[in-house]
């Protein structure tokens, strides 16, 4: 049987550094995507993290979300759902963490090849050594849109993507 | 390089229905992954889970969710269903992503990890357990009222190797 879960591209920033990663004439071909996030930036603007920004077909309108999250030793839910223009990847490990940490996020998009309106669930954590800079969140997110997702792009909040920033698509058939 | 993430069944939904059975399950793999995409349910309730239909109270959750303005987690034990979400949840158009682990097994009782929600009213994680030791071949997706998964809900099931 065809292999189904099929590694699309992996983009790794190089020395120089990134404000954007970026994916773009993803075929259609598949059913769901999943992208996987490890990311840090040069940001200081937050000892938590910065909130990275996912955005599809280079579109900043008709996103939303709720989110449930832990950080710095409290949780709740709606720390994310400002977010309208973008859907968060959670909060990137940035310069003002433990050196060498890097924020992971899951991003699983179903079926995003078809006309309605893309769901899209995330997991993301970035971890330091830190008994306060750290967090933890799941989120349901949604595209009002009908396009085919052929391009996605991950945007720094805050500073730039630093060297070993990676980000890998994959593509899942469903037959 | 084997394949070793492969799909069993896809259901597309070409009329509105309350409930989905993924049967025929073979018991070839090591886990199983559930994908949906949930459109246009018709109204707010909670969606259940149940196994080789088996409908006794051998069944117990726990959620943890929230709806962007508080959070919270709930347990139910005891109970003839895996509740994947409640109170927090309405799933108008949303999905699921559901790990079954070691389904095919016939010494232990089974578990399942759940991610669930839409953008409009909530996100849940939870967790089921199902005490039956039976190899899983069959999945009964279904409201816990009278709302409806609408046409063209997606529910794929894939199979996933160790080797």
């Amino acid at each position: 049987m065809a292999n189904t879960y099929v590694a699309i591209q992996t983009v790794t920033v190089g020395s120089g550094g990134s404000s954007t990663i970026g994916f773009t004439s993803i075929p259609a071909t598949y059913t769901d995507l999943h992208l996987l996030l490890s990311l840090r930036t040069t940001g200081v603007g937050s000892s938590v993290g910065s909130i990275g920004q996912i955005t599809f077909n280079s579109t900043t309108s008709g996103y939303s979300l709720k989110d449930v999250y832990g950080q710095s030793g409290g949780e709740g839910s709606g720390a994310f759902t400002f977010a309208t223009t973008y859907i968060p990847t959670g909060r990137d490990d940035n310069a003002t963490q433990t050196a060498s940490t890097f924020s992971n996020c899951s991003v699983y998009i179903t079926n995003y090849a078809n006309t309605n309106n893309k769901s899209v669930f995330l997991d993301a954590v970035n971890e330091s050594n830190s008994a306060t800079a750290h967090s933890m969140a799941f989120m349901s997110a949604l595209w009002s849109n009908s396009a085919t997702i052929n391009a996605i792009t991950i945007t720094s909040g805050d500073g730039n993507y630093v060297q070993y920033s990676s980000a890998t698509l994959y593509g899942i058939k469903n037959s | 390089m084997p394949a070793t993430y492969e799909p069993i069944s896809t259901t597309t939904l070409g009329t509105a229905v309350n409930a989905v059975n993924i049967g025929s399950i073979p018991s070839t793999y090591t886990d199983l992954r559930l994908i949906y995409k949930a459109i246009n349910i018709s109204s707010q309730d909670s969606v259940l889970i149940n196994f080789n239909g088996d409908t006794a109270n051998n069944y117990s959750s726990t959620i943890l969710g929230g709806n962007g303005t508080a959070s919270g987690s709930e347990r139910r034990s005891s109970v003839p269903y895996i509740i994947v979400t409640n109170n927090y949840v309405n799933l108008l158009d949303g999905m699921g992503i559901f790990d079954f682990m070691n389904y095919a097994n016939t010494t232990t009782v089974k578990s399942v990890l759940m991610r669930s929600g839409n953008a409009a009213n909530s996100v849940t994680a939870s967790s089921g357990l199902w005490l039956g030791t039976s190899a899983i071949t069959s999945i009964n997706l279904r409201n816990g009222g009278a709302f409806t998964f609408g046409i063209g809900s997606i529910f794929t099931l894939y199979g996933i190797k160790a080797a």
